[in-house]
């Protein structure tokens, strides 16, 4: 460790410290209100809700996790650039009815809108205790991010001061969190941006001329990680399982409770879908920093014995810290270190108030205390966003950490699951409540069990079907479970005759409103011909 | 100008989303692009090739952005 690491990096953490707290007067309004403190008043326009999108998906995940697999596992880790291709054409097409109809009926959560759409508390509360439990791993990834980098400054790995500056940034991240809200993260995240932008151009760019250029760097790294394994004989080797992780993580990407936070924090729909157009920037800096894991490889950094302690507590994780510090001057090592563990704190601090979100919405003030004054739901969040932050600890203690990106995977099994009441439910009321619970019940059961069996270790489960064996991820495999046992009991339930419920929203409120909607009976006819 | 058909029916210029669909079948069918050959500066054509769809999915969100943004 270097001084001048250490320095950069402090001032840094404390400028972002300090910003966090400002925040509670950006935009002064009633921080006792739920919706001004866990979406920031709905008020944000393109700029805002950029960083914000941004700082949810480019994360610990980006700089620590994608790097690493690919340190490890070679051409696997880079499915998280087809990830994040494909999200965005799908939020474009999705999200901007969830806005509308949220908009409309002022739903916070996605649980709100399901309980709403189907008239189910039942369906609703599976919604929201998914969406809490599937983000407290995701927010274990940023944690493991933060302690990999506070360890390599160089603070002691072992005894009770080992978890000492871990503690402290998780405490700033609380205490900032619990007094700003959503704006807090939103001021921080332009900085950490900027930081992470400076970090990247130097590395993709330095770094190559020190090895020699890219030519070099993938001569370097064994043959077998640089492409994919293709299909031999029955099985269809590493083809399907790039595929399904890239396409499950999509789908799972946009119904995490903290994307959804940023999509309804947007002043209106078409800041989103604008943003979709734009958000691809930091798909780019995603697959950057994922060449950053051949980099390592052909630096040679886990061969260097004073990284070696790190790389046996932290294994691959520690591959994008140990190149920064082999190719760079210390100062600007504190530049790096300080985007990745901002990169983390701000994302974290997203997903706690989100899952804060869900608790006071779609389980207090529905269920325990549905009489509850502003101020009360509002503090109900602020308490549940600490608890979230603590069930994030407990999963980075209990779990093994071979792959960070396992804690990601791990969510996106949950999460995927209340996609067929979420979305389908944005176009269709086709699916009866309780066949959609069931099926809910049916797709967390096989994921988990899945991710059980591959002693939460591993996600891509080889399923074999008419003798061939398809390696897919888990979350994928056990969404189609979910959808069938759906559809098969929504016929049988049609036919039973049990009662759908009364659906709260009417067509019209998936769009944007039209000027004689009042007047007409509701169903958005409109005499005019369309233009062209 | 706000201009709709009827609940019903899909207004015309909607089609323009079709588009969308282009960025997730190019980058989801492997056999496509697990290649070494042609390299670009030095880069497996794996990975340049899925970097590349990077900027053409912008290009495609753009495209429907603007054919529909007064529809959304």
């Amino acid at each position: 460790m270097q001084w001048s690491t250490l320095i950069v990096f402090l001032l840094l953490f404390v400028l972002v410290t300090v910003l966090g707290f400002v925040a509670a007067h950006w935009r002064k309004a009633d921080l006792n209100q739920l919706h001004e403190w866990g979406l920031g008043g709905r008020r944000f326009g393109t700029w805002v809700t950029w960083f914000l999108l941004g700082g949810d998906v480019y994360t610990a995940y980006t700089f620590i996790a994608v790097p690493a697999l690919v340190f490890g596992a070679g051409a696997l880790g880079f499915f998280a650039v087809p990830y994040t291709i494909i999200a965005y054409p799908i939020v474009f097409a999705v999200l901007p009815r969830l806005w509308y109809v949220a908009h409309k009926h002022n739903y916070v959560t996605g649980a709100d809108f399901v309980r709403g759409r189907y008239d189910s508390p039942l369906l609703g509360l599976l919604v929201a205790i998914t969406g809490i439990l599937a983000t407290m791993p995701y927010i274990a990834l940023q944690l493991v991010g933060m302690e990999v980098v506070i360890s390599a400054l160089g603070f002691p790995m072992s005894g009770w001061a080992a978890d000492l500056p871990l503690l402290t940034a998780f405490v700033i991240l609380a205490a900032f969190t619990y007094t700003s809200g959503l704006r807090a993260p939103a001021l921080i995240a332009i900085i950490k941006d900027s930081l992470v932008y400076i970090t990247v151009i130097a590395t993709v760019v330095i770094i190559p001329m020190q090895l020699g250029g890219f030519g070099k760097i993938f001569a370097a790294v064994p043959p077998a990680k640089v492409l994919l394994a293709a299909p031999v004989g029955q099985s269809l080797g590493m083809y399907s399982a790039f595929a399904t992780l890239a396409l499950g993580s999509a789908l799972a990407l946009f119904i995490y409770p903290h994307v959804l936070t940023g999509v309804l924090s947007a002043k209106n729909a078409r800041t989103l879908t604008r943003n979709m157009a734009f958000l691809p920037a930091y798909t780019l800096v995603l697959g950057l920093l994922a060449l950053l894991g051949f980099m390592a490889l052909a630096a040679g950094v886990d061969k260097v014995p004073q990284y070696a302690p790190f790389f046996k507590q932290y294994a691959n994780s520690f591959a994008v810290p140990a190149l920064l510090m082999h190719s760079f001057p210390g100062w600007f090592v504190g530049v790096g270190f300080a985007a990745i563990v901002i990169g983390a704190l701000v994302p974290a601090a997203i997903m706690s108030i989100a899952a804060s979100n869900l608790w006071t919405r779609s389980i207090y003030r529905a269920y325990i205390n549905p009489r509850c004054t502003e101020a009360q739901e509002a503090s109900q969040a602020k308490l549940a966003s600490l608890v979230v932050k603590f069930g994030a600890l407990v999963f980075v203690l209990a779990l093994p950490a071979t792959y960070a990106i396992q804690f990601q995977l791990l969510g996106g099994i949950w999460i995927i699951q209340i996609l067929p009441a979420l979305v389908f439910g944005l176009y269709t009321r086709w699916f009866h409540r309780y066949a959609l619970a069931l099926g809910w019940l049916a797709g967390m059961t096989a994921g988990t069990a899945i991710a059980a069996h591959l002693k939460f270790a591993g996600s891509i489960y080889p399923l074999h079907v008419f003798g061939y064996a398809i390696p897919g991820y888990a979350a994928l495999y056990s969404l189609i479970l979910n959808i069938a046992v759906a559809a098969a009991l929504t016929v049988l339930l049609r036919l039973l005759g049990v009662a759908g419920g009364q659906d709260q929203t009417t067509p019209g409120d998936y769009r944007a409103a039209v000027p004689d909607r009042d007047s007409g009976a509701g169903d958005g006819q409109m005499a005019a011909p369309p233009t062209l | 100008m706000t201009t709709r058909q009827s609940s019903s029916g899909i207004h015309p210029r909607l089609w323009w989303r079709l588009l969308l669909l282009v960025p997730i079948i190019a980058t989801l069918w492997v056999p496509w692009y697990n290649h070494l050959n042609p390299t670009f500066i030095g880069i497996p054509f794996l990975y340049w090739y899925l970097l590349m769809w990077v900027p053409l999915s912008a290009v495609c969100s753009a495209v429907v952005y603007f054919k529909t943004r007064d529809l959304v």
